[in-house]
């Protein structure tokens, strides 16, 4: 049983490969989650591409976050929660026995919706992955990771002279942009962003969008939104989510103009969302 | 209403109205009612605690004063040691009363016959010939000499200086005669006899006399106790806590340990000290009446409190900390340790409080583990046989003499200070802690 998930998965992997030329970071095969009795995700079959951003779009409940959040197993936490079906990482179960929670969570970094920075200094927020995944020591190389961090994150010169000050004290669209400099921190290899400018201005979503292209080179990104128009600007690929299935998956474009599901072609056009 | 619209020549919507413009008066009026309400329940608990504490200081404040003798005494060498001899057995089986009653002889010379002398030495403590012991046992070189030396007046001479007992009734209502209260006049007069400022009654143990009893034992007793529930019951309490908030999966176990929690915390203290009676001085034989047994039936008093504040204030940490740390892999113990703890810190600690508190004033469930004995040694060990001040104040207050009235008031004032300094002890702690964000 198993095996075959499996061989259907590298199958899977492979025409993609083929087609795009573009290898497969994460594979998703016959995904399904409940909570307690309620049916989340019905059969949800995702590739998602190294290097590339993948948008998650669709309607409020529909399903896309619970699918986020069972790519670094967040969904672990809430008891209710039960996870079958199979989600590679780089061709291993992330699921599997042998996988640990906390190396697979150093490995697929997460932002989430709400701006959530610990209640300590700038500084401290952002090495406090680093230290205790032992990447570095205190002083000089710390320094460093932290400026990196906060520099590809586009927030260094904005805090360079207030490090040691709480991270809470800044703004809503700094605080979401400090998350994501603690989210690189650790040097992962996929992100996860949970409607990550839900709760930000436009200036602020600008920062966070344009941050994310620069991202691209070095990351995976899945990205959550109810806002078309951010997944039409960030991601190369859209996944259209409705009512626990994954309905269509193509590239943006595609998605966005010729869309083949008449559910799609209906959210896109606003018709409900 | 119609005829307003008229008069004005403009519309008025339904708000405007004389029926709506009565009805948000009368909502002004409930409101206005139940502020002076509120106002009053507080101004009425403020007025019965002030009236409380100033009963208990003004019966306690004479606690801190003592009447003494200033008199001048000879240690007649044939009383203090008839055979002359110096070794310690022999001095301290002087006949020291003596000495007391001829120092006081001099001065009150018309106290003749066996009844003069008699109400004479009543007005003297009896510590004081144990201070004349003392003295020559320390410095035998003083026997044959005329020294002066301070002595403590008895209870009833004391209380009398104090105003405490009026002079006005007649004799046989009163503890002092008339004879005596002449002879405290005549030595008060000569200035043998004054009321002077003394720590005696924090710095002493306790005695059967009030005039000497103090309460440092039971003090010491005090900060001894719970120094032990402190140690038991917040590591035991938080660890508790944490585990079933943050790890233990929810299911009728843990239910059911919640609802026994709960429940333990509403139990009759005196159960606690039933089951220290049962299981810790009689199954585990721990050492009666001793600082260490008292400390650990309060710290399983004190217990379901903590666990159930501690519980409540990681339960107030909001999740989104929780995912922060997960999200950058943090391992479970790291979230709790590195974040939800220092964020709850706030709430434990004024849950430890409240239960310390509680602790501090208990005295029923000590009844029970023989912490009622009459201790007069300072305890020196978590093992020895003390008391404490809640007991040593419920002790005192059952006693008839006049003088225990003002050591009890002083008691439950070093009890309030005791309880007060802990507290800002936590607040303290609670706003160094304290976080925002």
């Amino acid at each position: 049983m198993r095996i075959e998930v499996s061989q259907r998965a590298m199958a899977g992997r492979q025409d993609g490969a083929v087609l795009r030329g573009v290898p497969n970071k994460i594979t998703a095969r016959a995904v399904n989650v409940h909570y307690g009795a309620k049916r989340a995700l019905t059969d949800i079959n995702l590739d998602i591409e190294e290097n590339r951003v993948t948008a998650l779009i669709g309607p409020s409940g529909c399903g896309k976050s619970t699918f986020l959040r069972c790519l670094n197993r967040m969904n672990d936490t809430i008891d209710i929660c039960r996870v079958q079906g199979l989600i590679e990482l780089d061709g291993e179960d992330i699921y599997a026995k042998t996988i640990d929670t906390v190396q697979l969570r150093a490995r697929v970094g997460m932002v989430f919706q709400k701006p959530n920075p610990f209640p300590k200094s700038i500084y401290d927020n952002i090495a406090y992955g680093p230290r205790i995944h032992g990447l570095a020591q205190r002083g000089p190389e710390m320094d460093e990771i932290v400026r990196s961090s906060l520099e590809r994150a586009g927030l260094w010169n904005e805090v360079k002279d207030r490090l040691r000050e709480p991270g809470t004290g800044l703004s809503g669209g700094q605080q979401q942009r400090l998350c994501i400099a603690r989210a690189i921190a650790v040097s992962p290899e996929v992100i996860l962003m949970d409607e990550p400018c839900s709760a930000l201005d436009p200036i602020a979503t600008a920062h966070i969008e344009e941050l994310i292209d620069e991202l691209r080179e070095n990351y995976t990104i899945v990205i959550v939104t109810h806002n078309m128009q951010q997944a039409a600007r960030v991601s190369q690929k859209t996944a259209f989510f409705h009512l626990g299935e994954m309905v269509e998956c193509d590239d943006t474009e595609e998605i966005f103009t010729t869309p083949r599901d008449e559910r799609t072609q209906g959210y896109i056009t606003g018709r409900y969302g | 209403m119609t005829d307003l619209v008229n008069e004005t020549g403009l519309r008025r919507s339904a708000y405007q109205t004389e029926a709506f413009e009565a009805r948000l008066r009368r909502r002004y009026q409930a409101e206005r009612r139940f502020q002076l309400m509120g106002i009053g329940a507080i101004a009425f608990a403020g007025l019965m605690l002030v009236v409380l504490l100033a009963t208990i200081t003004l019966n306690g404040y004479t606690a801190f004063f003592q009447s003494r003798f200033d008199v001048e005494v000879f240690f007649d060498a044939e009383a203090v040691t008839p055979s002359g001899s110096r070794e310690p057995a022999v001095l301290s089986a002087g006949d020291y009363p003596a000495l007391v009653r001829q120092a006081l002889l001099d001065l009150v010379p018309d106290a003749t016959g066996r009844d003069g002398k008699r109400a004479l030495m009543e007005l003297v403590s009896d510590s004081a010939a144990y201070t004349l012991r003392e003295m020559v046992m320390s410095h035998p070189e003083i026997i044959g000499t005329r020294q002066r030396v301070s002595l403590i007046a008895a209870d009833t001479a004391d209380q009398f200086v104090k105003g405490h007992i009026p002079r006005d009734i007649s004799q046989d209502k009163r503890k002092v005669s008339d004879r005596q209260i002449a002879w405290i006049d005549d030595l008060r007069a000569k200035g043998v006899l004054a009321k002077h400022f003394s720590l005696d009654v924090l710095t002493q143990s306790n005695s059967r006399q009030p005039e000497q009893a103090g309460m440092w034992g039971a003090l010491i007793g005090s900060i001894m106790t719970m120094l032990v529930t402190l140690a038991l019951s917040v590591p035991i309490g938080v660890a508790a806590a944490v585990y079933l908030e943050e790890f233990a999966p929810k299911n009728r176990w843990t239910d059911l340990i919640e609802v026994n929690i709960n429940n333990l915390a509403a139990v009759p203290s005196i159960v606690f000290g039933l089951l220290g009676l049962s299981m810790f001085l009689n199954f585990f034989g721990m050492p009666r009446s001793s600082a260490l047994i008292g400390g650990v039936v309060l710290a399983l008093m004190t217990l379901p409190t903590i666990i159930i504040a501690a519980r409540a204030a990681l339960k107030s940490v909001p999740p989104s900390i929780r995912e922060a740390a997960l999200g950058i892999g943090a391992s479970p113990l790291q979230v709790v340790v590195h974040h939800v703890l220092p964020l709850a810190a706030p709430g434990i600690l004024t849950g430890t409080i409240l239960g310390l508190g509680r602790a501090l004033g208990e005295t029923a469930p000590l009844l029970l583990i023989g912490m009622v004995a009459f201790v007069v040694d300072v305890p020196s060990s978590l093992s020895e046989p003390s008391t404490v001040l809640p007991v040593q104040i419920f002790m005192w207050a059952g006693s008839p003499e006049r003088g225990w009235i003002e050591r009890t008031s002083a008691a439950i004032m070093l009890l309030l200070a005791f309880l007060i300094l802990m507290n800002a002890v936590a607040i303290f702690l609670r706003k160094k802690f304290e976080r925002r964000w």
